[in-house]
Formats: C-alpha cells, sequence, structure tokens
C-alpha cells in the first residue's frame, strides 16, 4: 500500500528520494538542503498515507546525492527519514539518516550569550542525547534542543 | 615539572581528580612561601572584559609574587575591543606579548574559544554565567584546609542554587571525592536537574530543604551564596523566603566543631557580621586562598613548578 502511494509522486531517473519525513518537518527538510534553490526537478509529497508514521512526507531529488554532512542536517529534523539513491531508476542504496555524535557548523547555539553568536566562530556540538535531540555546545556548555533548534544561515 | 605545563584551564572538567590534587599541593607551598622568584623571565596578560575585584587583584597579586610581569587591561573601554575589535584578533594580538593569557569575558564560551585561537596558555577568569575554574578550585583547596581532607564530607550548598555558577562546579569538582550534599534553597532557585543528576551519576546522595536550619548540625562545610532579589518574578515570594538562607550566630549553636563556612563573596546579607567573629567563619581566609591556588596554576602552566 505504501509504494502504491508513493507512485503519487512520480518516479526519477537518478538522484535521491527522502522517505518517511514526518509531515511537519518536510519544509524544513527542504530549507535546511537549500532545495529552494536547487535548479532541477524536485518533487515534494505530504500527507501521504504510512504503515509506519501514519501520515508522512516524501522529497524527490533529481540528479542530487548527498554528503554525509547534508544527511546529518536531515537527521536532526526527520530522525526516522530513509535516503534512498535512484541510479537509471534502480535503488542502489537505501539508508537511515543517522544524527551523529558531534555536529559541526551547520547548527545555531541556542544560546544568545554564547560567543558563537557574537563572533564569526564555527559552531561546534556534543550530541548527548539522540533520541530527545540534545546537544551541547563545546563552547558555552549549554544545551540546545529539538524546540530550540535552529540553522545556521 | 607538572603534567600540567602548557594546558588551559577553561572548565573545571578540564582537570582530572589527580590534577586538582597536584595544584592543591602546590598551592601549600605557595601559603608557606608566597614569594618566589619563579617567573621572572614570564610575561602574564590579564584581559579583563569585565569589571572583577578579587578574581583580577588576586591574579595580578599572584604573578607579581612570582616575579612575573603583568600586563593587560581591567576596563575594555580603553582598548581597540571598544572600536570593534573580533576576540580572535585581540586573543591573536595578545599571544604574541605574553606567555599566559587570564581572561574574563561576559560572552559565555569565550574562554574555550580563545583557547583555540591563542598559540599561549588561557585561564578562564569567569566567562558570563558559563565556568570560573579557578573559583572552584580554591574552595577545594580552602575545604582541605579546613577539614584535613576531600573525601567523604557532608557539603550543605545553600541560596541561589539555580543560578549560581560556583555551586555547579564545586558540586561537579566535589562528586570526585565521595561528597553527600545538602542542598538548601528557595523552591524557585534548586539545583538544576542535569547537575543533581551528575550527583546520582556519581553514586552519590542529595537531600533538599528550603530552610538553612536543617542542615546546620549535619555539615562539614555550610557553602553561602547571595539570594539576589531579581532572581524573583514576585517580589512578593522573594520576601517570604529570604530569610530562610540567611545564616546567623545564633544558629549556629549544635554545628559540628570542625565546620567551617564559605561564601565566594560579595556578601551583602546572607551571613550576617556577628558570623564573622565565630571561629566557623572562613570566607575571608577563603579569598585569600586564591592567591596561592592561582599562584600554582600559572606555575604549573608555565612549566616552573
Amino acid at each position: 500500500m505504501e509504494n502504491n502511494k508513493e507512485m503519487v509522486v512520480s518516479a526519477i531517473e537518478n538522484g535521491t528520494v527522502i522517505d518517511h519525513i514526518p509531515t511537519e518537518a518536510v519544509y524544513q527538510v527542504i530549507r535546511i538542503l537549500g532545495l529552494e534553490h536547487y535548479k532541477d526537478e524536485v518533487l515534494i509529497g505530504n500527507y501521504l498515507d504510512s504503515l509506519k508514521l501514519g501520515k508522512k512526507g516524501i522529497v524527490k531529488i533529481k540528479n542530487k546525492h548527498f554528503s554525509e554532512g547534508e544527511v546529518s542536517k536531515i537527521a536532526l529534523v526527520a530522525p526516522f527519514a530513509s535516503i534512498i539513491d535512484i541510479e537509471d531508476y534502480k535503488v542502489v542504496r537505501k539508508f537511515k539518516a543517522e544524527i551523529p555524535d558531534h555536529i559541526e557548523d551547520f547548527v545555531r547555539c541556542a544560546n544568545p550569550k554564547c560567543i558563537t553568536n557574537s563572533e564569526v566562530v564555527p559552531t561546534r556540538f556534543y550530541v548527548v542525547d539522540k533520541e530527545n535531540l540534545k546537544l551541547r555546545c563545546h563552547y558555552c556548555e549549554k544545551y540546545t534542543t529539538k524546540e530550540t533548534l535552529k540553522f545556521a544561515e | 615539572m607538572s603534567t600540567l605545563k602548557g594546558r588551559n584551564l577553561i572548565s573545571i572538567t578540564d582537570f582530572s581528580k589527580e590534577e586538582y590534587l597536584e595544584v592543591l599541593d602546590i598551592a601549600e607551598g605557595f601559603e608557606k612561601n608566597p614569594k618566589q622568584n619563579i617567573l621572572g623571565d614570564k610575561v602574564v596578560a590579564t584581559l579583563f572584559f569585565e569589571p572583577s575585584t578579587r578574581t583580577r587583584l588576586s591574579f595580578e597579586s599572584a604573578a607579581n609574587q612570582l616575579g612575573a610581569r603583568v600586563i593587560g587591561f581591567s576596563d575594555p573601554g580603553a582598548t581597540s575591543v571598544q572600536k570593534g575589535e573580533t576576540l580572535h584578533d585581540t586573543i591573536t594580538m595578545v599571544s604574541s606579548y605574553s606567555d599566559l593569557i587570564v581572561m574574563r569575558n561576559p560572552r559565555e564560551g569565550s574562554a574555550r574559544y580563545a583557547s583555540e585561537v591563542a598559540s599561549v596558555p588561557v585561564i578562564n577568569a569567569g566567562d558570563g554565567a558559563n565556568q570560573h575554574p579557578t573559583q572552584c578550585m580554591l574552595d577545594l583547596y580552602s575545604i582541605r584546609k579546613t577539614q584535613g581532607t576531600l573525601e567523604n564530607l557532608q557539603i550543605a550548598m545553600v541560596g541561589d542554587l539555580k543560578y549560581g555558577r560556583t555551586v555547579h562546579s564545586l558540586v561537579q569538582a566535589m562528586c570526585n571525592f565521595n561528597a553527600t550534599f545538602h542542598l538548601v534553597s528557595p523552591q524557585e532557585l534548586k539545583l538544576p536537574s542535569p547537575v543533581k543528576m551528575s550527583i546520582k551519576d556519581a553514586g552519590l546522595k542529595y537531600y533538599q530543604y528550603t530552610d538553612l536550619k536543617d542542615v546546620i548540625a549535619t555539615a562539614d562545610i555550610i557553602y553561602m551564596t547571595r539570594v539576589q532579589r531579581e532572581r524573583f518574578p514576585d517580589l512578593m515570594e522573594y520576601e517570604r523566603v529570604k530569610d530562610s538562607c540567611i545564616l546567623t550566630a545564633s544558629m549556629l549553636k549544635g554545628c559540628k566543631d570542625n565546620m567551617r563556612i564559605l561564601h565566594p563573596l560579595p556578601r551583602v546579607n546572607e551571613i550576617t557580621t556577628d558570623v564573622d567573629r565565630t571561629p566557623y567563619a572562613y570566607y575571608f581566609q577563603q579569598a585569600q586562598n586564591g592567591v596561592y591556588v592561582r599562584q600554582a596554576l600559572m606555575a604549573a602552566i608555565l612549566g616552573a613548578k
């Protein structure tokens, strides 16, 4: 059944499918990957039926494969997402987006008094709780959580 | 020579238990013989981006007593920081003028960042509400000096346990020494959960109270802190609880003979002045111990001990 629903968004010849995105995170995934500015086909489906999630989002990006860093970004907002690499209409690789132990540069520290928010300092975090998403800043030692998560511009 | 040579001290967790003890041992030597010309060829930079009385003077006194030259500023208003210079550039420049940087800066995490930019070691003299590790080291020194040991003590922490950074650091450090914690504070200013969790994770016990009277007979150390009115959104609530964390001389009947009262200072009214004349008051000696501990840190980091 899930497969039938996926077909609502047409198949791609070459590129990446990001599947099992929580519905509320679909547009966040688009934003953090900078796909608003991507100059090729991007197919977005949302509120599709899903056995796992009830409802889910899916994004298909033509002629684009993601780096490890980009997959980490996806994991932060869509921790159960599947990343599927497609070549010649075939799945060549399918894996879960995983939150890494360390995160560098793309998340902003939630503490407004942190040095990284007043000077050009690349942020660094230790992931202390992957399940509830809790990051400890390498500099100010304060926590950034799912509720306070913001990405660097 | 110390293993601390060339190291930074940014956070209390940067040093191991053995390294704390090494610093305390070196500090004891300076207490016996404070004037030793062992850093005569060194320049220590003290960069105070916000005002401080005790910390800056005790660092500068410590450096001077060891023969080091001291450069720096106590008011960034008179420096290129005022012109918009970044911390990165200030630290890079000062690194080339000095052998060690002591820095206080209100921006949290600034000390860790400075240590990554600097080509010389950095000692954090306070980065906003984050860390003030030399205060913690002098607290440990004062506890060991008054009790003869750091192990197995009953430590009462009193006052603002929520925002007081000295309290959080001292709890973290004392978790290495099998302490039992007695936490006295108004409901609004209780010790934050992550810090309580670190006590549990160390396999140690803590007890919570709202009235200081309940811990006086038990404690080996009473660590007092200031309860600030501005922490309370409701002034009525402040008025209701403010006296529950005030220590007076008459309350000390029944305390242990070895009990000593510590306070990071400045005090306002949380310890009444009649306590100063009791044998239990130790807060002024505690501040004096700051000089020996800072001498020890500078000597060890600069490879002179």
